[in-house]
């Protein structure tokens, strides 16, 4: 009973380490700052954005419903890493399945509309959120944001920061393959 | 002269609440001070444990603003901190709320405390086992104390 005891009292600091380990082992790779979305599985916020010009279509919830998957870019022509995302996003936008849309993030319609004369549109739709509160609702704290939205307009998958070959091909690729059957 | 310092002091006084972007604040006194209280509680999601009422970050600005609305909408501040965290999570709270997920984290410190405190008051408390008599001479054993005790009384 008493040998037990210590056995217990001994094997203590050792499973403490072990799980300490396990946590940080899982942590390891990922960005602290990083949250995950509380929205993922949930419909998509009610929102109705307009588009860049008066008479130009924007952007609104029943696009998302419009029967096809939609991958959301939220953006901003002041953001720099938006800039470095640009090129793996026009190639993006030309692969089948889905509709690539932008969604502005507090950017004068203006300077939105010279950020894409210069590196090209790959969106099928813009709304401009001047305000950024439709970007609220959807849980945005910065830019780059990335979501993949399903058929249904459930957010179905969110990546902060830019987008890069290999989360595409890791996990957003698959993803938009699997919701668009 | 005299004026001009006037017009220069209040310009300078009036900067701090240029700093703190475009709040406007509520009319109503009650209602900003509960706003404020509440802006306190929420977590500035781009700054390092910051507060959306100190931090001067862009999005907690917009935060405040939302605040003060739902304040203002005759929400309490329960039903604004629901509206927040349906949008961002538990982390946008400061002081994680009470419940099963986070027992861990509000019971964690005080069950490690007692679990110590329990070991060490169980490890005093128990007597220190009493020595055990040593065992008795063998005949051999006297025979050579006796022979060494001699010796001693010869120097």
């Amino acid at each position: 009973m008493k040998g037990q005891f210590r056995f217990l009292l001994a094997a203590l600091p050792l499973a403490v380490a072990i799980g300490l380990g396990g946590l940080f082992y899982d942590r390891l790779g990922k960005n602290p700052s990083e949250l995950p979305s509380v929205l993922i599985g949930k419909p998509a916020p009610e929102f109705d954005l307009p588009g860049l010009d008066p008479g130009q279509p924007g952007f609104a919830t029943a696009d998302l419903r419009a029967g096809s998957v939609t991958v959301v870019n939220v953006f901003a022509s002041w953001c720099a890493p938006c800039r470095i995302e640009h090129p793996i996003l026009t190639k993006l936008a030309g692969q089948p399945g889905f509709r690539l849309v932008g969604l502005a993030y507090k950017d004068k319609p203006e300077a939105t509309k010279a950020f894409l004369a210069e590196l090209g549109n790959p969106y099928a739709l813009i709304g401009s959120d001047l305000a950024g509160r439709v970007a609220i609702d959807w849980g945005v704290y910065g830019v780059p944001e990335t979501y993949v939205v399903s058929k249904q307009g459930e957010i179905m998958w969110k990546h902060v920061g830019e987008l890069t070959d290999e989360v595409i091909a890791r996990e957003l690729q698959p993803l938009v393959e699997k919701l668009a059957q | 002269m005299k004026s001009l310092f006037l017009a220069a002091t209040l310009a300078f006084a009036a900067l701090p609440a240029l700093a703190a972007g475009l709040d406007q604040p509520l009319p109503d006194p009650a209602q900003e001070a509960k706003a404020r209280a509440i802006a306190k509680e929420i977590r500035c999601l781009v700054c390092q444990n910051e507060s959306i009422d100190e931090s001067n970050a862009d999005l907690a600005a917009d935060l405040r603003r939302i605040v003060r609305e739902r304040v203002a909408a005759g929400d309490d501040e329960a039903a604004v901190k629901r509206y927040l965290v349906e949008r961002y999570g538990e982390w946008v709270l400061l002081r994680p709320p009470f419940e099963p997920s986070t027992w861990a984290l509000w019971f964690g410190p005080a069950a490690i405390l007692l679990v110590a405190g329990g070991a060490i008051w169980l490890r005093r408390r128990r007597p220190a086992p009493a020595e055990a008599a040593p065992a008795p001479l063998s005949a051999e054993e006297e025979a050579r104390l006796a022979e060494l005790m001699k010796d001693g009384d010869r120097s």
